[in-house]
């Protein structure tokens, strides 16, 4: 099969290649790209291990093709600390609140919360749980996630979340 | 997981996606959101020879409401739809329905188009189709023709679409102000399809159900209008006796299979609650 | 410039060791997206292999024809059972000392079992080339029903046993028969039974589950020719072992061998045995010179590697009228799949199963446990779990259940007048256990005051009374469960792995500057041991944890270890670790004297260094002390300062926990809400109580997919019907209930530091506790026992079945 062109932006960087269109933009992400963050979890589209930022949109790279991502912006978790490189508000909040173990659904789990946050600052227990649903996690049992997502919501609304990691 | 070689073709319009359509025959299909597509080639149970994705073709996308009917673009995403206030102003239960679809970033990609259109009896935007009495628009290289969401389903993935026509756009009767609507799914887990899915549009007059439709999701070979179970609240109140005939009228048309989600007799006996729950939200909603 | 005075609890702060909630420092690099597990891994010229398998659960495979695949663009072999012939490796011995196929040798015996390897260039030429291979089965009746195992007229699933009448574990009573293991006295149980008041009998099943972290089974080979040197990174909780076991096979020397197992991304007991995969890729490595990557999918992952439980349990227990037991007896009908590929001390073919007498005083007991094997996957691993203790937990807390009911007594009372007594420990039970330490009735007191035990039941009481008026249509259940775990395997005198004892080390270097490297021979695969392990030395010989570093997985630099599974992490190897500083500091006290200038005796331990008995203002610190041993040792001493402790420990450790569950459920969908779940754990000493918590989150919500739906579950013709996320249910965010935990210490007596261990323990006691709040919601319309999973629809059923649907 005649390999596909294609262009898009990654963590600010803008990249090309020559793909074969089949190509899974997991798999371009992290054998193309060297981006081992995103990883495989279920490959059936249920676990959010794969979850990247694309266009503002929270997307399971698992699937989805290489080249429907022509011309997107596209941030994995490596994009996300600050620019001096501390860590991001949910990086930090995942570490404080011990929200999680294997450490294997983070960044997608964090790449999940950072869309969340952007459309909803101040999200309840609920809302956050709703949200963070397309993504699994077999260790943390998502209650220090929830806190996590809750001191991060906190960080970036310029407040403190007090409650200490259960 | 690896899906099977294709070629790619990303129309920028709605005549080249169909021309490509034509040009390229059977082994031809459309991708859109590609949420139920793309697990399907990664499971090797579908290998399309060419890929005709028509996420970049603009005309495809938007929400309008033109005097009484809204008028859906294919590949507006569950996103999207539920982010539209024109559209869930218009007829709540589009926000309802599409919440309890599959997860966050499925809802992101997944589009109404696609639901609508695979024939999947799983897929839960059908059953609302019917209830809304919505039209598919469906165009081909030869121009475009519609069929009614209620005519639209034939079989599992067997569908009134013809070869070489993509479902452009979905429209339906804005919904009188007032009625009251309602869809309930029973599942297992966030991401599963349903166990037994209702849903109820309906306008209430003095009290009374003055017009009803009910639908059903995953209870059938395709998604079905329970039209006798609507019947039987008409000109109530929804008294005991009323939803109980409505139940038993909706489990006749039931014939779900046996899955892991249960066996057939335990999900037309919960499909029947989806369908009073569903009828007692709605009624509750309604003003008049 | 004088550095400021710290007061003594500033300094004990600064060293972040035991008890203190310390943040992991594992976590700076997976929040970043920098873990480093084996599919990250990319060398030059790697290949990727693939498995074709079985679509049949039990067939004979009459041809496979590779021709087409080799052609397809990247494909650059098809590796059959005869292949491996070749080498010699087309069976492998498993831990339970039965062997099984690598690839298909004439039949298949498990659906998606694996019949060929294809070796490409990458993972989709190495997927197309799968899909090439043409294999032609002739289906044979497939043997799903384990009770129909055992049938005089029960296809042969082993052909290659059909005249060994002898296993590993003993005589053979049929084709399909792999031991017999029995423990206690039978005379005397059967005699208490004999006489006993009340008895009741109940099959009791644990269903067949999996483990499934979210990390599949993955592996790189690499073979070097020219150094005839192998090296494996793959997801192995215990390295070594594999290490150990890859010389065996291939014959390739064991200082040859680097077994690497980098970040692993959960285990949950999945990831401690040796697949076909692992064998596969170092075969073809060796045959095509070039590192060979293997990957799971998830599919393959639930269908094909190491299920869990399995165990189908006819319970007995006899008691007197006024509720005190007399007697304890289980038969055990343990489906074993295809083979025998139970990771479990080799000793010990139902694991640590005898620990069914649970926490109450049992004065005699009897238990037989039958394995056989059937057309399912092979397994048998300990999920989450110490070796078969989760079934052995199940089982005496539903019979527990089941006799309370019978008696009329209140489940919680039952127990509290059966438990083992505090004066009691340390308690040799009736199945052979020695339990070092308990305080059972100060943890259940606790938890039932905390949970408000009284209260709940007069809710149910009063919500059961609304439910026969037909004001309600739900059902409120109260959970109980208090279990006992014994976990640390293991004494080397009981536990052994393929001969290999089940010891455990550390190995700790103090560098000049006072900071310090340890090595482990556990590997941590989500449990935080570089952050828990630096607190334990940091307490012991007063160097921060920060300025320590654990390493863990790499044979060629690690102490021999026998890998992190059955909660065994903390009491072998944290024991090890004390006792390797304990070393430390008993050269760095002879350094201190010396410098110092007193006599050894006459200093003491004061948080991070010595002082002078006395004189506390003459001490010095642990990092004085380091740079003195290197630079200026005492005449006579060697330099350095370092120690390695091998520890096998002296007994198992014993945890408890207290666990309630308040629970309601819609008899008309069947749907059950998990209103409260409490968990007590008694883990002996916490050495960092978040980590803990974490744990017993993480456990609870195992135990709560497992009880209320997670099962592998096959059709009659053996075909799985749960083999991917959509069926086989782990549950999100929005199903998953909250977690409310709590704990007493009662440290153990013979670990140096007390620790007992906790990763298993609320998944031990929790599927209980879930069971028993669904059976206890339905007991009061008539129902004894309800097997689970316990997921809506199977609620459904039993509320059908009870005519609550007329």
């Amino acid at each position: 099969m005649a390999k596909a062109h294609v262009k898009m932006t990654v963590n600010g960087k803008e990249v090309e290649s020559l793909v074969e269109p089949r190509t899974l933009l997991i798999h371009y992400l992290r054998e193309h790209l060297n981006l081992t963050g995103p990883h495989i979890g279920c490959d059936t589209t249920h676990c959010g291990a794969c979850t990247i930022d694309m266009d503002g949109k929270s997307v399971k790279s698992c699937t989805v093709f290489t080249v429907q991502a022509e011309g997107a912006s596209i941030t994995t978790i490596e994009g996300m600390a600050n620019p001096d490189g501390s860590l991001h508000a949910l990086q930090e909040g995942f570490r404080i609140m011990h929200g999680l173990q294997c450490g294997f659904c983070t960044p997608g789990m964090i790449m999940r919360a950072h869309r969340l946050l952007q459309e909803i600052p101040n999200p309840s227990e609920d809302q956050i749980r709703f949200g963070i649903a397309g993504n699994l996690c077999r260790c943390t049992g998502y209650q220090n996630i929830v806190k996590a997502i809750q001191y991060a919501a906190a960080k970036l609304r310029g407040e403190t979340f007090a409650e200490a990691a259960e | 997981m690896i899906p099977g070689p294709f070629s790619y073709h990303r129309p920028k319009s709605i005549s080249e996606a169909t021309g490509l359509l034509a040009d390229l025959g059977e082994q031809s299909r459309v991708l859109a959101g590609g949420q139920s597509l793309i697990p399907m080639m990664k499971l090797r149970l579908a290998a399309p020879e060419h890929l005709i994705d028509i996420g970049a073709i603009a005309e495809l996308k938007g929400v309008q409401r033109k005097g009484s009917t809204l008028v859906i673009g294919a590949t507006t995403t569950q996103h999207e739809l539920q982010q539209s206030k024109v559209a869930t102003d218009a007829a709540p239960i589009l926000l309802e329905a599409s919440l309890l679809i599959a997860d966050p970033q499925v809802r992101y990609v997944g589009t109404l188009g696609g639901n609508v259109a695979n024939g999947d009896p799983g897929n839960d935007m059908p059953a609302v189709m019917m209830c809304l009495d919505a039209t598919y628009r469906l165009t081909g290289s030869g121009g475009s023709r519609s069929v009614k969401a209620r005519d639209f389903y034939q079989g599992t993935y067997v569908t009134a679409l013809k070869p070489g026509e993509i479902v452009t756009a979905i429209e339906m009767p804005v919904p009188p102000a007032g009625h009251g609507w309602a869809y309930e799914k029973l599942k297992r887990k966030i991401g599963d399809y349903a166990t037994a899915a209702a849903g109820a549009v309906l306008t209430v007059s003095r009290g009374k159900v003055a017009t009803c439709t009910i639908a059903l999701s995953n209870l059938s070979d395709t998604a079905v209008l329970a039209t006798d179970a609507a019947k039987a609240v008409i000109g109530t109140a929804l008294e005991k006796p009323a939803v109980e005939a409505a139940m038993k009228a909706a489990r006749a048309v039931m014939s779900p299979a046996s899955d892991t989600r249960g066996t057939s007799d335990y999900r037309i006996h919960v499909g029947g609650i989806m369908v009073e729950r569903a009828l007692k939200k709605a009624f509750s909603r309604a003003k008049g | 410039m004088n550095a400021p005075v710290l007061t003594r609890e500033q300094r004990e702060a600064k060293l972040e060791g035991m008890g203190c909630k310390r943040k992991r420092v594992e976590d700076i690099r997976f929040t970043q997206g920098k873990g480093n597990y084996v599919d990250d891994l990319k060398l030059p010229g790697m290949l990727f292999g693939d498995f074709v398998r079985s679509p049949y659960a039990h067939a004979r495979v009459k041809k496979i024809d590779g021709s087409k695949a080799e052609k397809v663009p990247g494909v650059l072999a098809v590796i059959t059972a005869e292949t491996l012939k070749t080498v010699n490796l087309a069976w492998m011995p498993t831990l339970a000392g039965d062997v099984q196929m690598v690839l298909a040798d004439g039949k298949v015996l498990f659906q998606n079992q694996e019949v060929a390897f294809v070796v490409a260039v990458d993972r989709y030429a190495a997927a197309d080339g799968v899909e090439a291979v043409e294999v032609e089965y002739e289906d044979l009746p497939a043997l799903i029903d384990p009770f129909k195992a055992l049938a005089p007229d029960a296809p042969l699933l082993r052909e290659d046993l059909k005249d060994k009448m002898t296993g590993a574990h003993g005589p053979r009573k049929h084709h399909n028969h792999i031991f017999e293991w029995s423990m206690g006295d039978k005379d005397l149980t059967d005699a208490a039974f004999a006489k006993a008041e009340v008895t009741t009998k109940d099959i009791i099943s644990y269903h067949r589950t999996h483990p499934t972290p979210l990390e599949t089974c993955q592996c790189v080979a690499s073979f070097d020719k020219i150094k005839g040197e192998l090296t494996v990174w793959g997801t192995f909780q215990a390295p070594h072992v594999i290490r150990t076991v890859a010389s065996l096979l291939s014959k390739i020397p064991e200082h040859k061998i680097h077994v690497i197992a980098p970040d692993i991304g959960g285990g949950f007991g999945n990831k401690v045995g040796a697949y076909p995969g692992y064998i596969c890729a170092i075969v073809a490595s060796i045959v095509t010179g070039k590192p060979v990557k293997w990957v799971e999918d998830r599919i393959e992952n639930l269908t094909a590697t190491s299920f869990a439980r399995d165990y189908h349990m006819t319970t007995e227990i006899a008691a007197t009228r006024d509720g005190k037991v007399t007697g304890l007896r289980v038969h055990v009908l343990a489906d074993h799949g295809g083979f025998d590929a139970c990771a479990d001390p080799s000793k010990w073919p139902a694991g640590f199963f005898n620990i069914v007498t649970g926490s109450y005083d049992f004065p005699v007991a009897h238990l037989v446990v039958d394995g056989i094997y059937t057309n399912k996957a092979p397994g048998g691993v300990a999920y989450r779990c110490s070796f078969r203790v989760t079934e052995a937990a199940y089982c005496i807390e539903r019979a527990m259940d089941i006799m309370a009911q019978k008696l009329g007594m209140d489940p919680a009372e039952f127990r509290l007048k059966n438990f083992i007594k505090r004066e009691q420990f340390p308690y040799h039970s009736a199945l052979g256990w020695e339990y070092d330490s308990g305080d059972y009735h100060t943890a259940m007191n606790k938890a039932m005051e905390a949970i408000n035990y009284k209260g709940l039941r007069a809710e149910q009481a009063a919500k059961r009374e609304a439910f026969k008026r037909g004001e309600t249509r739900e059902i409120m259940g109260i959970g109980v469960t208090f279990f006992t775990e014994i976990v640390g395997a293991g004494p080397s005198r009981n536990c052994d792995i393929l001969g290999v004892a089940m010891f455990d080390s550390c190995e700790i270097r103090v560098h000049p500057t006072g900071a310090a490297i340890a090595r482990m021979g556990t590997k941590s695969q989500g449990q935080g041991h570089e952050t828990t392990y630096a607190q334990i030395i940091a307490t012991e010989i007063g160097i921060a944890a920060d300025n320590i570093m654990v390493e863990e997985g790499n044979t060629d630099t690690a102490p021999y270890g026998l890998g992190t599974y059955g909660s065994r992490s903390t009491p072998v190897a944290g024991a090890a670790i004390a006792m390797a500083a304990r070393k430390i500091k008993a050269k760095a006290q002879m350094i201190a004297a010396y410098m110092l200038e007193v006599h050894e005796d006459d200093l003491e331990w004061d948080i991070d260094g010595f002082r002078v008995k006395g004189l506390p203002e003459k001490s010095k610190s642990m990092t004085e002390i380091a740079w003195a041993a290197y630079n200026k040792p005492p005449p006579g001493l060697e330099p350095g300062l370092e120690a390695v402790s091998y520890y096998d420990p002296p007994n198992m450790t014993y945890p408890f926990g207290a666990y309630f569950c308040a629970m309601d459920i819609d008899v008309d969908t069947g749907v059950y809400k998990v209103r409260r779940f409490y968990a007590l754990d008694d883990c002996g000493t916490r050495i960092n109580p978040m980590i803990i918590e974490g744990q017993v989150h993480g456990g609870l919500t195992e135990a709560f997919a497992i009880a209320m739906g997670q099962e592998i579950r096959y059709d009659e013709m053996g075909n799985v019907l749960t083999g991917s996320f959509m069926d086989f249910f782990v549950p999100t965010a929005v199903e998953t209930p909250n977690w409310e935990t709590d704990f007493t210490v009662t440290p153990s007596p013979h670990h140096p530091i007390g620790a007992k261990g906790v990763g298993e323990s609320p998944n031990v006691g929790g599927v209980p506790c879930f069971s028993n709040a669904v059976n206890d919601a339905f007991s009061f319309l008539g129902t004894k026992h309800i097997q689970m999973p316990h997921d809506y629809w199977r609620n459904w059923v039993v509320a059908e079945g009870l005519g609550l649907h007329k």
